[in-house]
């Protein structure tokens, strides 16, 4: 039996889980990184938009600051957001941007004088001041306030994803190539590492480390469409829930991106709406303005993937042969803006669609896109229930999204809580507590009980088809755990779940190859991606609300009164076919922002009942405050500076002092 | 759809090298299938086909199905690029799959760029080398906006290692940093938070496993997914070096 030895297990190459190794490395410990692919090709590439972070250097973004962010993290989640976790976000964005430009990203700056942007389909000419030249600038995106996404064309993931992978080789990071995490080891609450499987070798090693820390991504390829890369399968997510102790979290806040291409449903970014690009039906008509007066394109994704198949479900939308559709137009901005800050995206219509987006309109619909759901962590990033198991950006619920992600916050998010979970994962690595007093005993079980499930697929005495039951629970995901739920449709989807599941523990392999065997690969991780998928119609069909993503027609308000909570699932019985289900409370009486209207979106809750009283509360607090002093403002509300790790507390310097 | 050769149905034969490393057995073969061909078609669609249907051993590799991560790089009719994006209807009716000469091969079309890529990077150091640690809590340098969109432009590298199998000295020299590497210290010559002088590249470059090997046979430039100035960039550091020789 191999035996890897690491003081760190990072489980994913990716923008999160890099970032998470270089900072522990650069603390002084050992860590070894696990991907299913060369780092680089990580789906944090695809990012093409920006990332958020409230520098306030452009003339749109003037006046922006961390209080802003926040509050509009907080109302795009649909207040579902852990409010101290997103203060620490916004607080460390602006530093996460600073020292990724240090490491070479080459962010677009603003360039003083007048320049000509599209806004609200009108021309109009922004001055950028002198004051702020050569400052990294912002473009706009849904649902916030200020112009605050910063960007390096439409390949933002790609240049930070690159920056990072090669920060880790001047670290001296290995990176394991083409290994798969299959199980975790653990015992007693206390997680001591990984079996992991070699993509082409067939060999299990175990990797035994003080943290492991599960960096995988999304869960999005349990969906027919979807604009994830294929590894996106969230297997890193299931072995989590495979341990029995580790919890989930809202696993049925699942995001769908109002413009993928379509068939292929790849991504076009938000930004060509940021940038001023409009949605039309059938018939030409711009219709969002129709349905979001205030908004228009620019509502939170949730809320503009709802209108756009309200408006389809009218007749508004264009048939094709893959089902119906609605144009983006971004013929509008102008071939020069077009070919030169939506590049990506002028590639993607060329090569897949044949069009130029300079010219042509392109077909979109809404395309499942972002897992807000994961492992459920503290703001630490370490798993609430088991000890040693750390997990950070999509992978994980910390909870900043809450139920519903804004646009370039995903991308931030990576980076940011790499930033500070590495610190709390070197502090823990730091105490003896984190010993690996394991046995080689309960390792060769873990080890043993992988190459059992394997050999058995490889000896083919099952009989189903992996790919059948996949394609089946894909359907599934997207026809009744979508973008429009219903509690009869959930049902018949948990009950069909649960069938597959139990069908997916007779597989047949035809290709018994224990080496490099894609059919292998696809069978053994069939049943890890149904439980996901379980933990999210289960967590759907429970939930009589509408919240943030998760949009229930039966039940179509956000009910504060009794679903003010996060889902948690786990799965303690390993033969179980469903998921056991708890809530955990969100509280309203510490909270900055009390629940409200979002300002996009239906004006439609049912309120918590201390609502109220903490509103009242507020302003009381903040009548002894000084009205000028938004720092002391914001400590008498919710203090959380405490909760960062000490080298991130500092304020962050802007342009104009008063911000 | 403009670059469509047909409307009207197509079968496909697609021929593709085969050959496992890992079983001692194995010898380089073609195997060749047969696809009905439908409206938006690409390679990776093809192959996953084939797959399902005919070859469950069959190795490829796609990530990001998009043209944006670089994994599918292939020999696509005797030219390197990225199948993903390859429409089958852009091609003829018989299309030939090689995988990428030059790295090590894993298994049918599925070759290990990544170890390539991290040794080039490894030896040439392409990170940055700051001259100074960044204040995270201060104002960020002020950077040029056109100096910003330069470095993006040769930033664009995907690493798919299509202009390495594109190269004729990588074929004779196997320690030549190719395209890939030589465009990367171009861009981070440019870059103003790198400390590094022309001099220091000298040490790195300044022979024939570095810029003085490349032959200016264009195969790079020519392959590029990203359409890259490859060819630029080599000879403006190969004038860059002779001065600082």
């Amino acid at each position: 039996m191999k035996i890897v030895y690491t003081d760190v297990l990072v489980i994913g190459g990716g923008l999160a889980g890099l970032r998470t190794a270089v900072g522990v490395k650069q603390r002084g410990f050992d860590t070894i990184v696990l991907s299913l692919v060369p780092a680089k090709r990580s789906h944090s590439a695809a990012a093409q938009g920006g990332m958020q972070a409230s520098l306030g250097n452009s003339a749109m973004g003037s006046g922006d600051n961390e209080d802003v962010h926040f509050e509009d993290t907080v109302k795009g989640s649909d207040w579902g957001a852990d409010q101290r976790v997103a203060r620490m976000f916004t607080h460390v964005a602006p530093k996460a941007i600073r020292e990724l430009a240090g490491w070479g990203v080459p962010w677009n700056r603003v360039k003083q004088g007048e320049r000509e942007a599209v806004i609200n389909a009108e021309r109009v000419v922004i001055t950028e001041s002198a004051a702020a030249h050569g400052l990294i600038t912002a473009r706009d995106f849904g649902g916030t306030k200020k112009w605050r996404t910063c960007y390096t064309s439409d390949g933002t993931g790609h240049a930070m994803l690159f920056a990072l992978g090669d920060q880790t080789v001047a670290n001296a990071i290995p990176v394991m190539e083409r290994m798969e995490a299959v199980a975790l080891i653990h015992e007693g609450g206390r997680c001591y590492g990984a079996v992991v499987r070699s993509l082409v070798s067939g060999e299990l090693t175990a990797f035994l480390a003080r943290a492991t820390t599960v960096a995988t991504g999304g869960y999005g390829r349990i969906y027919r469409v979807s604009t994830n890369a294929v590894i996106c399968e969230g297997t890193g997510t299931a072995i989590a829930l495979e341990t029995g102790v580790a919890e989930l979290g809202n696993m049925e806040a699942v995001q769908f991106h109002p413009t993928a291409i379509v068939p292929a449903g790849i991504l076009t970014t938000e930004g060509c709406r940021g940038d001023g690009g409009i949605l039309r039906d059938v018939d030409g008509h711009r219709f969002m303005p129709d349905y979001e007066p205030e908004k228009r394109e620019l509502a939170s994704r949730d809320v503009v993937s709802r209108r756009m198949t309200e408006h389809m479900r009218k007749g508004r939308g264009v048939k094709s042969p893959y089902g119906d559709h609605l144009w983006l137009d971004i013929s509008v901005l102008g071939k020069e803006h077009v070919h030169k800050n939506l590049r990506e995206v002028t590639d993607i219509c060329r090569y897949f669609l044949g069009i130029d987006p300079a010219n042509d309109w392109i077909p979109v619909r809404p395309t499942q896109h972002y897992s807000m759901g994961g492992i459920r962590t503290d703001h630490r990033g370490e798993s609430t229930t088991l000890k040693g198991l750390f997990a950070c950006g999509e992978a994980a619920c910390w909870d900043m999204h809450g139920f519903n992600r804004l646009g370039g916050n995903s991308v931030a998010e990576t980076v940011v809580a790499g930033m500070i979970v590495s610190e709390f994962i070197a502090d823990y690595c730091a105490d003896s507590a984190s010993d690996i007093n394991v046995s080689t005993g309960l390792v060769r079980e873990f080890v043993e009980r992988e190459r059992a499930q394997l050999d058995a697929l490889v000896a083919g005495r099952g009989s189903e088809s992996a790919t059948a039951i996949r394609q089946r629970m894909e359907e599934i995901m997207i026809d009744q755990v979508g973008i429009f739920r219903t509690g009869n449709e959930l049902d018949r989807a948990v009950t069909e779940l649960e069938d597959l599941l139990r069908r997916s523990r007779n597989l047949a392999v035809r290709y018994p190859n224990p080496g490099a065997n894609p059919e292998l690969v696809a069978a053994y991780r069939l049943p890890k991606m149904l439980k996901l998928a379980l933990c999210a119609a289960l967590g759907a069909r429970q939930r009589t609300e509408s919240r943030g993503a998760h949009f229930r027609e039966d039940f179509p308000q956000r009910n504060d009164r009794d679903w003010l909570n996060r889902s948690i699932t786990t799965w303690p019985a390993p033969e179980a076919s469903l998921p056991k289900l708890d809530y955990e409370a969100i509280a309203v009486t510490d909270m900055e922002l009390p629940p409200g209207f979002r300002g996009y979106g239906t004006r439609n809750h049912i309120d918590h009942p201390d609502s109220p009283a903490r509103h009242a509360e507020i302003e009381k607090i903040l009548q002894a405050v000084d009205a000028d002093d938004r720092h002391a403002r914001q400590r008498a509300l919710m203090p959380f500076d405490h909760l960062l790790p000490e080298k991130y507390r500092p304020r962050n310097q802007r342009l104009e002092t008063s911000a | 759809m403009s670059n469509e050769t047909a409307s009207a149905a197509r079968t496909l034969t697609l021929r593709i090298l085969r050959h496992n490393p890992q079983d001692p057995a194995s010898e380089p073969r073609w195997a060749r299938y047969e696809l009905e061909e439908y409206e938006g078609m690409t390679l990776f669609i093809a192959l996953n086909e084939i797959r399902e249907r005919f070859e469950p051993s069959l190795q490829f590799d796609f990530v990001c199905r998009a043209g944006i991560c670089g994994s599918c790089g292939m020999v696509v009719n005797g030219r390197p690029g990225l199948a993903c994006r390859t429409l089958t209807s852009t091609l003829p009716s018989e299309i030939t799959l090689a995988p990428l000469p030059a790295f090590k091969l894993i298994g049918d079309l599925s070759v290990d760029t990544g170890q390539w890529m991290r040794g080039m990077s490894e030896r040439l150091e392409t990170w940055i080398h700051e001259q100074a640690e960044t204040d995270l809590h201060a104002l960020e340098e002020r950077m040029e906006p056109e100096l910003a969109e330069q470095i993006y432009e040769l930033d664009r590298c995907i690493e798919c290692g299509c202009c390495i199998a594109a190269c004729g000295t990588a074929r004779m020299r196997e320690d030549f940093v190719g395209a890939v590497g030589l465009n990367k210290l171009a861009r981070f010559r440019l870059d103003p938070h790198n400390a590094r002088t022309d001099a220091d590249l000298y040490e790195l470059i300044g022979d024939d496993d570095g810029v003085f090997g490349c032959m200016t046979l264009l195969g790079c430039h020519d392959v590029c997914p990203k359409e890259l100035p490859l060819q630029t960039q080599i000879a403006f550091l190969r004038r860059k070096m002779v001065t600082v020789s």
